[in-house]
């Protein structure tokens, strides 16, 4: 059986399909939480703010038998778990408010996935939408980034799906048990984001995907990236609500501009309206986030060792040393013949040490 | 008082075998030639009845019906003149019986008698040796370029007296041969050479590249750059044509009237039309159509000096012809398709008045209309130009640096030697040199060392090329490794690549 420690127990606690309010509640009357498990029933009655059925509840499952079921059956679907008191708890999520108590999770996160952008929008995608978010995807999986999202149809998928294709990491975030796939249509994805990143839900086993639930989980989506990118949504849409969540957390929001006839895209012109940023390339979104733009440094930095020449580099360096020069005056300066000079110059500009300045006439950069 | 002569007529490229059939009948003496002729061949009642009159024959006082069958083709051409005229003779019984299976008549008569050379004689005799006809009669003056099919027994006469006299048995004409033999290696003669520009060795290398691969490229520089210079010794250093090209080649010239009484056309084709060429000129046109400058220039090059002061209609036809290397003019009369595989060479300014990026003169445009300036070379066609290469005039003091300059013949062997590995390469694939690989064969056979892999991946970063360029670096690093020959493409071909496609972002970007 597992140990009795205060994670444990909160696992315990949210399997009682607890919210986690009246989690945080009963955390703040029992600041050492295992010793709930050893409380008297009386005490336990005495805790303030709490329905009785709730009280109930817990001394009707605070038995041996439940526990340790319970750690057997998260065993049994391969789920990890991850809650407040954990050191590998993300950075991003624990200083919202609300923070969720206790995440379940298939996969696994790394420290990269901190570096996350949500993508959301709506379910009916339109070929506009399903165009800006390939492209968007595209272009910050090549950054490094991890993309968040939903897994519900349309957008949701689109992004998961793409940044799969692309060779990134992507996280979904549920709204239901994980022992759900919901919707059905996209187990494909179910089964894949595990080995390319996560699968995540602050619910327990056997939790339905009921309505309710999914607005809370846009708390996750949003609180787990450093920004939220809507790409589409119609006037009363659960994106917006992961905007207004990101609002509130302090994440950036971007909007995706569209025609103003189109009802798809009045919730996002309605955001840029109110102040989102609007985007139209990947730039619009690297501007407003400083951890990416170390990214594109790096990225724009290239992998080549900027600091070993060889010699025929070296020979053609030396003649640059005078100044601007032609690239047919390297020739008869080096002496080198021309198809080589070509790829060295190439490979000191791919280096960064030298610059074309027209007309094939090359200078140090500086 | 019925005669059947084979004859010739030529739709495009492709000669029609044409039975003249002549009848002389009583009645009231008319001369009707039916069979849908055009007006040159309705003419040749008058050239065909003085030249029989004045070569000493009597013209029959009958009613003679000539008919060209078959009758639904239409026909034009003045060569149809002497197989008319033998037509008559042979049913007057001047002309005896004789086997007219294995036999065509080409020649326009004048009025004394002489036998005038016609155009296309060249594709006509290829068409009569895949019709089984295994001799021609012709005009003296177009011996040389009927005798290059060399299973044809070309009969040269000069005059219709020498025709009849030979059919009858009463005079020998000897089949004429030449002595072109075309494999011989004696090297063609070029009044330029490669060894003439001086410095320049960006310029002549990318050329070179161009060549081997036979890449379009568009030279980008000031005036006195020595684009045009560089562009017109091209010919000199493309390899030499194939025999199947040449006589393509020749074909063309033939219909065009331009053989100008050489027998083969042995060159590459260099045509450098002047920049108010009109769109017709470029691609051909014409009542019956007739091959334009892309046609002209077909397996050879297509040279547009100053490219963007030409009409951008013009400019914009060359699309077509470029990407499918045929092109089809279509008019009331008739609808023909010349090919036009050619190689473009466009030279340009980088501004209105020239000296954009000149380290010795002030250019005087604003910024705007030199984006106008630039603008007239559309996108479409900037894609179909694998390279880009930017030149800068040579001081003069420069100039006389240069030590060990390479010769056209040097240069020339490493061309064909490209050539024939990539001949070898894709053998049987109608492909015949690395600018005409399409994606898929670029997945194929533009196989990257795996260093040059991550290169060119990097290369992509920093310079942000579009997946169009990708391509077009593939294809160039390819006809550069094939210059090395090397089976696999290494990092440096692929660094040299990309240096001619540097301008991309430059200009355009």
């Amino acid at each position: 059986m597992a140990e009795i420690t205060n994670r444990n127990v909160l696992i315990w606690l949210s399997s009682l399909n607890l919210t986690n309010k009246i989690i945080g509640n009963i955390i703040n009357q029992v600041p050492q939480l295992a010793e709930l498990w050893y409380w008297p029933t009386k005490d336990i009655y005495s805790l303030k703010n709490i329905k009785t059925e709730i009280k109930d509840k817990l001394i009707q499952y605070r038995n041996d038998d439940y526990y340790k079921r319970l750690f057997e059956l998260l065993e049994k679907h391969n789920i990890d778990t991850i809650t407040i008191y954990d050191k590998d708890y993300p950075d991003n999520l624990y200083y919202i408010y609300d923070s969720p108590k206790v995440l379940y999770k298939k996969g696994n996160l790394i420290e990269d996935d901190n570096l996350a952008i949500a993508i959301v929008g709506s379910r009916k995608a339109t070929s506009y939408g399903k165009w800006a978010t390939e492209k968007f995807v595209e272009e910050l999986v090549d950054l490094g980034v991890t993309i968040i999202s939903g897994l519900a149809l349309g957008i949701d998928s689109i992004a998961h799906r793409k940044a799969l294709e692309n060779n990134g990491r992507t996280i979904a975030i549920l709204g239901n048990g994980l022992d759900i796939v919901y919707p059905n249509r996209n187990r494909d994805l179910y089964e894949k984001i595990p080995n390319n990143g996560a699968i995540i839900s602050e619910f327990f086993l056997g939790t339905q995907p009921l309505p309710y639930n999914f607005p809370q989980r846009n708390r996750i989506i949003s609180g787990l990236s450093l920004g939220v990118i809507v790409i589409e949504a119609k006037e009363k849409s659960g994106s917006l609500i992961t905007a207004h969540h990101a609002l509130e957390q302090g994440k950036e929001v971007f909007a995706l501009p569209g025609n103003i006839n189109s009802i798809f895209s009045r919730g996002t012109n309605k955001l840029i309206k109110d102040g989102a940023k609007l985007i139209m390339d990947v730039d619009d979104i690297i501007e407003e986030i400083h951890e990416l733009q170390d990214k594109v440094k790096k990225r724009d930095e290239v992998g080549l060792d900027c600091s070993q020449f060889s010699p025929s580099e070296i020979k053609v360096l030396e003649a640059l040393k005078e100044g601007p020069i032609h690239t047919d005056k390297i020739v008869i300066s080096t002496g080198i013949d021309i198809s080589t000079v070509n790829s060295i110059l190439t490979i000191l500009e791919l280096k960064g040490v030298i610059k074309n300045i027209g007309g094939s006439i090359f200078t140090l950069s500086s | 008082m019925y005669s059947k002569l084979n004859t010739c007529i030529l739709h495009g490229l492709d000669g029609h075998i044409i039975e003249v059939e002549t009848d002389l009948s009583r009645g009231m003496p008319v001369f009707n030639i039916v069979g849908l002729p055009d007006t040159s061949i309705k003419e040749s009642k008058e050239r065909v009845r003085t030249a029989i009159k004045n070569s000493g024959y009597e013209f029959p006082l009958s009613r003679i019906t000539v008919n060209l069958a078959p009758a639904n083709l239409r026909k034009e051409g003045s060569q149809l003149d002497l197989a008319i005229a033998l037509g008559i003779l042979q049913a007057m019984g001047i002309v005896e019986e004789f086997n007219n299976k294995d036999i065509a008549f080409i020649g326009e008569l004048s009025l004394d008698g002489r036998l005038n050379p016609v155009e296309g004689v060249l594709p006509m005799v290829i068409a009569m040796r895949n019709l089984n006809i295994n001799r021609c009669l012709l005009p003296y003056d177009n011996r040389d370029e009927a005798a290059v099919i060399e299973d044809m027994e070309i009969i040269p006469a000069k005059n219709l007296n020498q025709v009849v006299n030979y059919l009858n048995g009463e005079e020998e004409i000897s089949p004429y041969k030449t002595n072109i033999s075309f494999n011989d290696e004696d090297d063609i003669e070029f009044d330029v050479d490669f060894s003439d520009i001086m410095g320049q060795e960006t310029l002549k290398r990318a050329l070179e590249v161009a060549a081997a691969g036979s890449h379009n490229i568009l030279i980008l520089g000031p005036p006195g750059a020595g684009k045009t210079m560089a562009a017109r010794r091209l010919p000199t250093i493309l390899p030499k044509l194939s025999f199947e090209e040449a006589i393509e080649v020749t074909k063309i010239y033939s219909i065009a009237g331009l053989l100008q009484s050489k027998a083969l056309i042995k060159n590459r084709p260099f045509r450098a039309p002047h920049h108010t060429a009109s769109a017709v000129s470029l691609i051909g046109g014409g009542r019956i159509p007739k091959p334009g400058e892309v046609s002209l220039a077909h397996h050879g090059v297509l040279f547009l000096d100053e490219i963007l002061e030409f009409r951008k209609e013009a400019l914009e036809v060359l699309r077509q012809p470029m990407e499918d290397e045929v092109v089809t003019i279509s008019r009331a009369n008739a609808t023909l398709s010349y090919p036009s595989k050619f190689m473009l060479v466009a030279s340009m300014n980088p501004c209105p008045c020239g000296y954009y990026g000149d380290p010795f003169h002030e250019c005087t445009c604003s910024q705007s209309s030199i984006e106008r300036y630039l603008g007239k070379l559309s996108n479409p066609l900037l894609d179909r130009i694998d390279i880009h290469i930017e030149v800068s005039p040579v001081a003069y003091n420069e100039l006389r640096e240069e030590k060990n300059v390479q010769s056209s013949k040097d240069i020339r062997a490493r061309v064909e030697k490209a050539r024939e590995i990539q001949l070898d390469r894709y053998k049987n694939k109608k492909i015949y040199s690395n600018s005409q690989l399409r994606p898929k064969d670029i997945k194929k056979y533009c196989k990257l060392s795996e260093n040059a892999e991550t290169l060119l991946r990097t290369a992509f970063k920093k310079y942000r090329f579009s997946a169009r360029t990708y391509d077009k670096i593939l294809k160039v690093s390819r006809t550069i490794a094939d210059l090395d020959n090397e089976e696999v493409i290494l990092e440096k071909h692929v660094l040299e690549a990309i240096r001619y496609r540097s301008l991309d972002n430059k200009y355009w970007g």
